[in-house]
């Protein structure tokens, strides 16, 4: 028999606000979110490098407080353009928890390449119970796990504004012009020079924006430019080997018609 | 070639070479087969490349709910061209559904389940039926929010079966819900069915080689003038028409690998929160529309399932002696109207069942029943088909038809 | 004879994709109701499902109990679905197609009757769980629990 405490149940079921099917409800209905140019964008698309790195660094410095990028390894960020040795570097700045260790405890180490992002909670019910019962969700997949997810996720993190005034807004949510349903548990989370870019690129919300969805995208998609390249080889091989059988089949028929 | 001794010693005790040749090369085909006629070698294509990439895939994939999701994302990932392999697989599948409705259709509008191909058809719906379900379990297999809320909506199906419904779906669930043991098992049909399609395949080979194909006038070949051998003709169109479908296919994996499925996916399954819109695969869209007209259960489960079966029975509700829709104005009307009325399905398949969608569907699937019960018994007995050409060459010969 | 072999070997086949033993383990969930506040509702985990408990107020009560049994598309008093009026029990799953219905958590829409709303293909629950409009067939199914104190139910 299994008993169970119904304060935990009840906290961790209560707001899952970022997956509350009420508010995807309302997303079906749409509000329409308005397209953004991106690097990425078109069968040439590509990742801008200085892009995904400053956009790695405001989810390093803001995101990653709350939210998770499980399927992240700092082997991955090669991706963004960073050494071996830089990124040995990155991962020792975290701890890792390991083990158990020959005593049968765990331990702390340093972090290595091959580890994944570390999570900011140990489980969701300690993520629940931290951030108002919402759970932040993982951010791995974000941008491919909402409709038009990119441009979806830079409205919304620009979308925070005051609510109409008959607007009911429940206590400790937040109005926000894209979040299905406008009540999102998830508080503003970039201002005016929230960061220090390293080039210098002025940390305005907008750009800040723009390029942590960039990094959020190739989080989600990293072998994107892997897969345009080899389709634009793959079309252009398949549409000249076509022409040929086209050809060839012509000749083949000449008689038959 | 034949002349191998090896080649010979072989075929002396199989004669495995004989018939390939027989089946293969000489096998004498009606010359004036146009490129609906493609799809059919199209769909054996596809399901190698489906049964290829699938291999491969089950070697990384962990069909444990623990673990399901995971494993899909380091195929992702990690494992060398797995991206490639999982987009091949999945976008494999719509491609796969896409060549064989048009293949169906192509059946229906030229009268290919007429005598002597009834069986033929017969087996084809078997294989579409079989399609279904392999392809039903694969979208459960990545375990993300519309895996988990499909196969719930879709077994619970089976619920409304009179009295026995509940034992059932506990029965084919292994549980009380969608659980492990249900992707588990779901796994393991999943990796046999494919191959059940690849013998159910083989029957509906020779099956169509018994008569050979139907044509486009849809009039039986008056003699050797009439046919050509597959072999180069027919290779040769078929290769180039699968470097076409190719060409889509290969757009579709590149470049936009996810259109064609749904954002709520990459969301792993949680049995405690429903997405707002359950909504099946594209392909399932039509059928799921006509499960939702009805306000009943157990009459729109029956509906559903019927919209399917009533295709083994065409055979016999279609009494006219003409086959080809080219000599059949009105049924070539209505032919028409059925496909358009498929899509509108398909449409309200998508939406919110409510409001006027409810309307638009109850409409369409009035229509898509109508049309087979009613209309189709009906025209075989009023129309007027208009006059057959005399032989298959005749036509091809004088002047292009039409 | 023939027909008794192939039965008996089919049958382990069959009944070995039912349920397993330590699935059947978990069948029954106790549950502490104290803190569960008037009007609150509460989801506890059952069987791979949510069961929602309802600890209603004197109006929902007075609500459920004043239906006419003519208006009910599956007709059952309110007073046979609860053992005390004030603790509705239900298996939190559309007795249409299974999915979960809204109205548990604050701000959720609780449909027309102010019960349960099915956001899959909108049925409509009361505040008994009765289905009032919609697809779904019957009645929001009741659990079989029973009180193990005044306060604590045992679920299956």
């Amino acid at each position: 028999m299994k008993k169970l405490i119904v304060p935990a149940f009840a906290a961790a079921l209560t707001l899952g606000l970022s997956l509350a099917p009420s508010q995807q409800a309302v997303a079906a209905e749409g509000v329409a979110v308005p397209q953004q140019k991106w690097s990425f964008d078109g069968p040439f698309g590509h990742y801008d490098k200085m892009e995904l790195q400053r956009g790695f660094q405001v989810f390093r410095e803001v995101c990653a407080s709350c939210h998770g990028l499980k399927y992240i390894a700092f082997r991955d960020l090669a991706g963004l353009g960073y050494s071996p040795e830089e990124i040995k570097q990155m991962a020792e700045d975290y701890t890792i928890t390991d083990g158990p260790g020959d005593d049968g405890e765990m331990f702390d180490r340093p972090g290595k390449a091959s580890d994944r992002y570390p999570d900011p909670f140990p489980n969701d019910k300690a993520a629940a119970a931290s951030n108002g019962g919402a759970i932040p969700p993982d951010l791995s997949l974000m941008a491919k796990a909402r409709p038009d997810g990119a441009n979806y996720l830079y409205a919304l993190m620009t979308g925070y504004e005051d609510p109409p005034a008959d607007f009911d807004l429940l206590e400790g949510l937040h109005y926000n012009a894209y979040f299905p349903g406008h009540q999102i548990a998830m508080p503003s989370p970039l201002f005016e020079d929230g960061v220090t870019y390293g080039d210098e690129t002025p940390a305005t919300v907008d750009q800040m924006a723009h390029d942590v969805t960039a990094f959020l995208m190739w989080a989600a998609e990293p072998k994107m430019e892997e897969r345009k390249e080899t389709g634009i080889k793959v079309l252009i091989f398949l549409v000249i080997f076509t022409v040929l059988l086209y050809a060839a089949k012509r000749r083949v028929w000449r008689d038959i018609h | 070639m034949m002349n191998h001794p090896l080649v010979k010693w072989i075929d002396h005790r199989l004669p495995i070479i004989t018939l390939m040749n027989k089946e293969l090369n000489e096998y004498p085909t009606p010359r004036n087969l146009n490129y609906w006629w493609n799809f059919g070698s199209l769909a054996g294509i596809i399901l190698v490349i489906m049964i290829l990439t699938g291999i491969v895939l089950a070697m990384q994939y962990t069909p444990h709910k623990d673990y399901a999701f995971d494993s899909v994302e380091r195929i992702m990932r990690d494992v060398n061209f797995g991206w490639m392999l999982r987009y091949i697989h999945a976008n494999g599948a719509s491609f796969f559904f896409i060549v064989v409705y048009i293949h169906i259709f192509r059946g229906l509008y030229y009268g290919s389940y007429k005598a002597p191909r009834e069986l033929l058809w017969m087996i084809g719906v078997v294989i579409l039926i079989v399609m279904m379900a392999t392809a039903f379990m694969g979208y459960v297999l990545p375990w993300g929010q519309m895996s988990f809320w499909g196969a719930t909506v879709i077994t619970n199906l089976f619920s409304a079966v009179p009295v026995f419904g509940e034992a059932i779906v506990t029965w084919l669930w292994g549980g009380f819900s969608v659980d492990n043991a249900t992707l588990n098992r779901f796994f393991a049909l999943h990796y046999l069915l494919p191959f059940v399609l690849v013998a159910i395949v083989v029957l509906h080979l020779w099956a169509l080689h018994r008569f050979g194909s139907n044509n486009p006038l849809g009039i039986d070949a008056k003699g050797p003038q009439d046919k050509i051998p597959f072999n180069p003709y027919y290779t040769i169109k078929d290769a180039f028409g699968l470097g076409v479908c190719l060409i889509f296919f290969a757009w579709f994996v590149f470049f936009a690998p996810n259109y064609l499925g749904h954002p709520d996916n990459y969301i792993p399954a949680n049995p405690l929160s429903t997405p707002a819109h359950i909504v099946p695969e594209w392909y399932f869209l039509p059928f799921y529309a006509i499960l939702r007209s009805i306000d009943n259960k157990l009459l729109g489960v029956v509906a559903m399932f019927a919209s399917i079966f009533v295709l083994f029975i065409l055979p016999w509700l279609d009494r006219s002696p003409v086959r080809s829709g080219k000599f059949r104005p009105i049924f070539k009307l209505f032919f028409w109207v059925l496909v358009l009325d498929c899509i509108v399905l398909g449409i309200c398949g998508a939406k919110p069942a409510e409001g006027k969608w409810l309307y638009i569907s109850r409409i369409g699937t009035f229509w898509y029943f109508l049309h087979f019960f009613v209309i189709i018994p009906l025209l075989g007995i009023l129309e007027r088909p208009r006059p057959l050409p005399a032989s298959i060459s005749e036509p091809v010969l004088k002047a292009p038809a039409e | 004879m023939g027909v008794v072999a192939t039965g008996a070997a089919v049958w382990p086949l069959a009944d070995s994709m039912n349920p397993s033993a330590e699935v059947l383990a978990l069948a029954s969930t106790e549950v502490d109701l104290s803190p569960v506040a008037e009007g609150q509702r509460i989801s506890v985990f059952w069987r791979g499902k949510p069961v929602f408990v309802d600890r209603r107020t004197a109006e929902q009560i007075k609500a459920a109990e004043e239906v006419p049994m003519d208006e009910l598309p599956d007709p059952q008093l309110d007073e046979a679905r609860v053992q005390k009026p004030e603790w509705l029990v239900l298996v939190g799953v559309c007795t249409h197609l299974g999915c979960i219905p809204l109205g548990q958590k604050t701000g959720e829409p609780r449909g027309e009757y102010g019960g349960w709303f099915c956001p899959c293909h909108g049925s409509h629950y009361d505040t008994s769980g009765r289905i009032r409009k919609g697809p779904a067939p019957l009645n929001l199914e009741v659990p079989p629990y029973s009180f193990v104190e005044d306060e604590v139910i045992l679920i299956g």
